[in-house]
């Protein structure tokens, strides 16, 4: 189960982040351990997705620290951080509309050794097999969300950042994706998900942190859960 | 012999050839623009003036160092690109996050700047540039000039390599993909500011490589490339900028259309492209082979 004995895989300390001259992130400040599924909760407009830009490297304008497996990260570009082992799949999903299906799925490099198979892919996600001819933006919502999980798991990322993989989806394909989650935090990944929807993080994460105005305000266990709901509830304000 | 519409055959065919040879020049030049167009959203007005230095490439290589022809067909492209990916990394990369606009305009000065340099060195007059396959083939109907069979031909293998290896190889599926998200390309581990580098290195070693192949066919002179790239921005506006299969098709389309026209409508032949450029634009501003972005 859970080792958070050891050095956490991920550690935010003090992050700040700008988009021009907004400044967006005050101070986020938060740990992620070997083999957790942690959740970024909050109102939209909190952070969140910044926050996983700026992990990725895709918000230039951040300072703080931001450590990965030690390797302090802040002032990396992007393909370097992609290659240490951390692999995003953006809110808006990034599907490319010139590549097929196939090629979207290979399109990212294999950066590390112990990534799925794309035989491992495909069981997981037989949509994706039978659909590989199409074009990538062909596919349903759900597929596309199916696509943009599915190829960052074969680059050997061990840190995925899913930014909000229920959005816009069905009930049952929401359910689908949080058991491919679950999966996924058993074959070993590290999971970093930004949620809006409270109940779907419920079902999946080990933590939660509470974001409000580009800063951690609060850490709840997921087993503690229950008697922290009215607390919750009128932070996230649902 | 037959003759169509009052026209001997002769003509007919030999201006077909002579549009085909336009067309394949049109075709190299056109596919770099849209390569570069593509990924790094810059209107490249220097294309002109590096297919220029292509052609003073295999001349300088010729008199200058003993390589023929054959060899400057390498040598030429692989030199004026590492002078673009050296233009690139020091110029251009600093405008990216600024309008199209300024891409254009400092290119544009670039051209002027290399025309005026080469001007000075080698005056406005041109110089020859010995045909490497003499002699040709009667075809019953006209004469073909073996070495403009080879420019058609070259200039269609070429053009057909890449549009395979962008369409169809892993490679070009990272291009394409760069071309519509860069930052998530680069967020996946791969490094797109050197690619950008090779991207460009590579459409300005194609404009290199369409000059080494007209300086055998015309002289090779400071200006031949400003007199060529206005009407290859027509054939890029007409088949849609940054469309692969757009430049391919429209450059050696409209090269035959240009060269019909001077068959049966001698005085239009000159606008001929600009008048379809303006009918494009109208009926489908995107071009006929772009999507709208």
């Amino acid at each position: 189960m859970l080792d958070r004995t050891s050095a956490p895989l991920l550690e935010v300390k003090n992050l700040h982040g700008h988009y021009g001259e907004s400044h967006v992130l005050h101070g986020m400040s938060f740990d992620v351990y070997p083999g957790e599924v942690v959740t970024l909760l909050g109102r939209n407009g909190a952070g969140k997705t910044t926050t996983m830009r700026a992990i990725m490297g895709l918000l230039r304008k951040r300072s703080g620290s931001i450590r990965y497996e030690g390797t302090e990260t802040v002032g990396l570009q992007p393909n370097k951080i992609a290659r240490l082992g951390i692999a995003i799949c953006p809110e808006e999903r990034g599907i490319f509309s010139s590549l097929s299906v196939r090629e979207n799925l290979l399109l990212p490099p294999v950066v590390l050794p112990g990534g799925l198979t794309v035989d491992e892919i495909h069981e997981l996600f037989p949509r994706l097999e039978e659909r590989r001819n199409s074009q990538g933006t062909k596919l349903s919502g759900g597929e596309q969300q199916m696509l943009a999980i599915a190829r960052i798991l074969r680059t050997g990322a061990k840190l995925l950042l899913l930014d909000e993989p229920s959005e816009g989806l069905a009930p049952v394909i929401v359910q689908h994706i949080g058991e491919i989650i679950k999966t996924l935090k058993q074959r070993g990944f590290t999971v970093l998900l930004v949620e809006q929807n409270f109940h779907f993080a419920s079902t999946i994460a080990d933590r939660h942190y509470v974001v409000e105005h580009g800063r951690v305000v609060d850490m709840v266990e997921n087993d503690k859960i229950a008697e922290n709901a009215a607390r919750l509830e009128a932070l996230l304000g649902v | 012999m037959f003759e169509l519409l009052g026209i001997p055959p002769q003509a007919l065919f030999g201006q077909l050839l002579l549009g085909l040879i336009n067309g394949a020049f049109y075709a190299l030049l056109s596919l770099g623009l849209a390569v570069i167009f593509g990924l790094l959203n810059v209107i490249n007005f220097a294309h002109g003036a590096q297919y220029m230095m292509g052609a003073f490439g295999a001349w300088m290589a010729l008199n200058y160092l003993g390589v023929p022809f054959w060899g400057a067909l390498v040598l030429s492209p692989l030199i004026v690109a590492i002078i673009g990916m050296i233009i690139e990394r020091t110029l251009l990369r600093r405008l990216y996050h600024l309008d199209h606009l300024y891409g254009l305009l400092l290119t544009f000065g670039l051209a002027l700047i290399i025309e005026g340099l080469f001007r000075r060195q080698y005056g406005a007059s041109g110089l020859p540039y010995d045909n490497p396959l003499p002699g040709g083939t009667n075809l019953g109907f006209m004469f073909l000039p073996n070495y403009r069979a080879f420019i058609v031909v070259a200039s269609l293998v070429v053009c057909l390599l890449v549009w395979f290896m962008i369409e169809r190889t892993k490679l070009g599926s990272y291009l394409r993909a760069a071309t519509e998200r860069p930052d998530l390309v680069q967020a996946f581990g791969i490094d797109v500011p050197r690619m950008i580098t090779l991207t460009y290195g590579f459409g300005v070693g194609l404009a290199a490589l369409a000059g080494v192949l007209a300086a055998p066919a015309y002289q090779v002179s400071p200006t031949m490339g400003s007199n060529l790239i206005i009407v290859v921005f027509a054939v890029v506006v007409i088949g849609g900028m940054g469309s692969i299969l757009g430049a391919i098709v429209t450059g050696f389309g409209l090269g035959v259309v240009e060269g019909l026209t001077k068959v049966f409508y001698p005085e239009a032949s000159s606008t001929v492209i600009f008048v379809i450029m303006a009918i494009v634009l109208m009926v489908k501003p995107a071009g006929l082979f772009g999507t709208a972005k």
